[in-house]
């Protein structure tokens, strides 16, 4: 019900962005005061409105310009793709109300003529917008505060009695201070008062509107931006503030197969990739091969670069195996080079936006988005940065933009345009100075929803195309370029010489074994025969005691010289006591 | 109030050029009301019978007044002698209309 009621209360103006932020449109029934200074888009925006309302619901309108004559504006508004000339005749009539230099004026002169004759020709084409351009212009001419209020309060009655379904009053309020009527009262006579405004940020013109009064309605407050394209003036509207994008489980190919392990897979398709990095460190090489790939899966893709031709881009990365051109010809890519010198970043963002309408790719590369902060304030650069993001993300594709920073800390980057925290993967590359020489690293800072290598890796350019070297890490660090190199090769030497060690340890051992079993042999050999002589020795010992112990008994009973008893006892003792007692005996 | 929208006097005297002007009115309005006051005032007083005036109501004849280029009201035209010339406003400046008209005090 609620959307229902906006919709009668409203009317839409069909300037996009313009129409979100008021929710529907300008009031119904209603009158609409645009200010602004000289060139903020206020007559664009009534021109346009008119338009859009003959083109789209046929609503004839009247255009009474005070500022320009007819020509003049048809001839302004060329460059729109309106079909001005053809609308003139016949669906928007408009009245030159600028009057002539040649005019004398003797006077006070009043409205009420011109508007008599404005209601003649409301009736007679069945108009339904009314668009008064800058109504101060001619009133200034009263010279007069007060009559210029009385015509502003005529306008108004006239409005009131010949209802339109929108009337629009512009004019230049709080303007340079040359006009002796404050046209501030404007502001509380009318139902809904729009601001515009152009100024200056490092010598780019940037516009902006605002709605400042929307009587009984809801609307969008704050400053938004405004760019003008091939359609007219279009409103950088604030995104829907609830993300409502589908989430893609499918993965597409970062490019190259190692940078695919690295990212768990690959990217999912629709995600934004955020590739890092100073100069020279291979990032267009790297969204290059990005395209290239898109391109050989057969799906349509868009490269966007700044300031560096599309055909010199695709000349220097057919030196790294990228073949863009056949891609071009056959009409899947599309290359689009811009400068970035003069205009701001509002209308490169348009620029995309109709490059998007145009080819509908599936995936985008815009090398680098940094450059669109080289014109104008960093602040729009970020808004259109971040809007752009979400723009591609709306529309599923899966786009890979790179930045400049300066340094080298990927901590630091930030970017100046700070779109690392809405990416979702962010690459960085950088230069590793080391033994003389410089390196790419890539690092994959990170990877939202899915597994990721936290190595920081060498990126390696071959005529063949880009790839990421093996890893060698020495003292807890990725060994790169000649380093690795070295390294490679000492592992290899070092390899040989342990297995030459190896060969030559488990000989010595062969010959230690060899030798010990002999030795075994010669041992055994010794114990035999030591066990043979043992054998011997006991039973010649046995018999000689035998013998000796006969003997002296012999010798006893001989000579009488012994008791019996000791001679018994002595026979327990040894035999050589024996010989000796006996020998004392003797 | 006005019975004749449209009315003009012819001169009798063809001695010194006559002077051909239109009044572009809305009628009612207080600026026209003065115009056409002031206008014939002066004409009275500088041009005797040489001139002839058409009064227009832009009021009843809105298609004729656009395309005659009439934007404001009232305007005057001159239109012969030449050179033509325009005058908009209540014609209460008199210095700015007698020179706008050729005419010399």
């Amino acid at each position: 019900m609620a959307s229902l009621a906006h919709s009668l209360l409203k009317i839409p103006t069909g300037i996009s962005g313009f129409d979100e932020l008021s929710r529907g449109g300008l009031p119904r029934h209603r009158t609409t005061l645009l200010k602004g200074g000289p060139g903020s888009g206020k007559t664009v925006f009534a021109l346009q409105s008119l338009v859009n309302a003959a083109r789209q619901r046929q609503e004839p309108g009247i255009f009474v310009a005070f500022e320009e004559s007819t020509p003049e504006i048809v001839a302004n508004a060329g460059s729109f793709d309106w079909g001005l000339p053809a609308l003139a005749k016949h669906k928007i009539f408009f009245l030159d109300a600028k009057l002539s230099p040649e005019v004398v004026q003797s006077g006070e002169f009043d409205l009420t003529g011109m508007l008599g004759m404005l209601k003649a020709k409301k009736e007679q084409i069945g108009a339904q917008w009314v668009v008064f351009d800058g109504v101060d212009v001619l009133l200034t001419l009263l010279q007069n505060p007060v009559a210029e209020m009385r015509e502003i309060y005529r306008i108004r009655d006239w409005l009131k009695e010949n209802e339109v379904n929108a009337a629009i009053i512009t004019a230049k309020l709080d303007g340079d201070g040359s006009q002796i009527v404050n046209y501030g009262f404007m502001q509380f006579m009318v139902d809904c008062v729009i601001r515009f405004e152009r100024r200056l940020e490092y010598g780019v013109a940037l516009h902006r509107i605002e709605i400042t009064k929307y009587r009984g309605a809801d609307y969008v407050a704050g400053e938004y931006p405004v760019s003008f394209g091939p359609s007219g003036l279009e409103v950088g509207a604030p995104e829907p503030t609830e993300i409502r994008q589908v989430a893609s489980g499918e993965r597409v190919s970062a490019g190259f197969e190692r940078l695919d392990t690295m990212l768990g897979g690959g990217l999912f398709r629709g995600s934004s990739t955020l590739i890092t990095g100073v100069p020279g460190t291979s990032k267009t090489t790297l969204a290059g091969k990005f395209v290239e790939a898109a391109c050989r899966r057969g799906e349509r893709t868009l490269f966007v670069s700044f300031d560096e031709g599309a055909d010199r881009i695709a000349r220097n990365l057919t030196s790294v195996g990228i073949r863009l051109k056949p891609h071009v010809k056959s009409g899947l890519l599309r290359m689009y080079s811009g400068r970035t010198e003069s205009i701001g970043a509002e209308d490169h963002l348009l620029k995309l936006k109709a490059l998007i309408r145009e080819h509908r790719p599936r995936c985008m590369v815009i090398d680098p988005l940094s450059a669109i902060a080289k014109a104008g304030g960093i602040e729009a650069a970020r808004a259109v940065a971040n809007r752009f993001i979400y723009l591609a993300k709306d529309e599923k594709i899966t786009v890979m933009v790179t930045a400049i920073n300066e340094g080298d800390e990927p901590e630091t980057e930030a970017t100046d345009l700070q779109i690392s925290t809405i990416a979702d993967t962010w690459i960085h590359l950088s230069y590793l100075i080391r033994s003389g020489e410089r390196n790419r690293a890539l690092t994959i800072i990170k990877s939202r929803g899915t597994w990721h290598s936290n190595q920081v890796r060498e990126l390696v350019l071959r005529d063949t195309g880009p790839m990421l070297a093996d890893v060698y890490t020495a003292g807890g660090e990725v060994l790169m370029g000649t380093l690795r190199w070295e390294k490679e090769g000492e592992e290899r030497a070092k390899t040989g010489r342990r297995r030459a060690e190896f060969e030559h340890r488990r000989g010595e051992l062969q010959v230690a074994e060899a030798d010990t079993q002999a030795r075994i042999k010669a041992l055994q050999q010794d114990l035999a025969r030591q066990r043979a002589e043992l054998a011997t020795y006991s039973s010649d010992n046995q018999a000689r005691i035998v013998s000796s112990s006969d003997r002296e008994q012999e010798l006893r009973r001989i000579r009488s010289a012994d008791p019996a008893r000791r001679a018994s006892g002595g026979s327990g003792n040894s035999g050589k006591g024996n010989k000796k007692d006996a020998r004392h005996a003797t | 109030m006005r019975p004749k929208k449209s009315k003009s006097r012819a001169s009798s005297r063809a001695v010194t050029a006559v002077v051909v002007m239109r009044l572009y009115i809305a009628d009612g309005a207080p600026n026209s009301v003065k115009a056409v006051a002031n206008l014939e005032a002066i004409c009275k007083e500088y041009l005797k019978d040489g001139f002839e005036l058409e009064i227009v109501d832009v009021l009843d004849f809105p298609r004729r007044a656009l395309a005659d280029g009439v934007l404001v009201t009232p305007h005057l035209a001159k239109l012969s002698p030449s050179p033509a010339a325009m005058v908009v406003g209540n014609l209460s400046d008199r210095r700015s209309l007698l020179g706008a008209l050729g005419i010399h005090e």
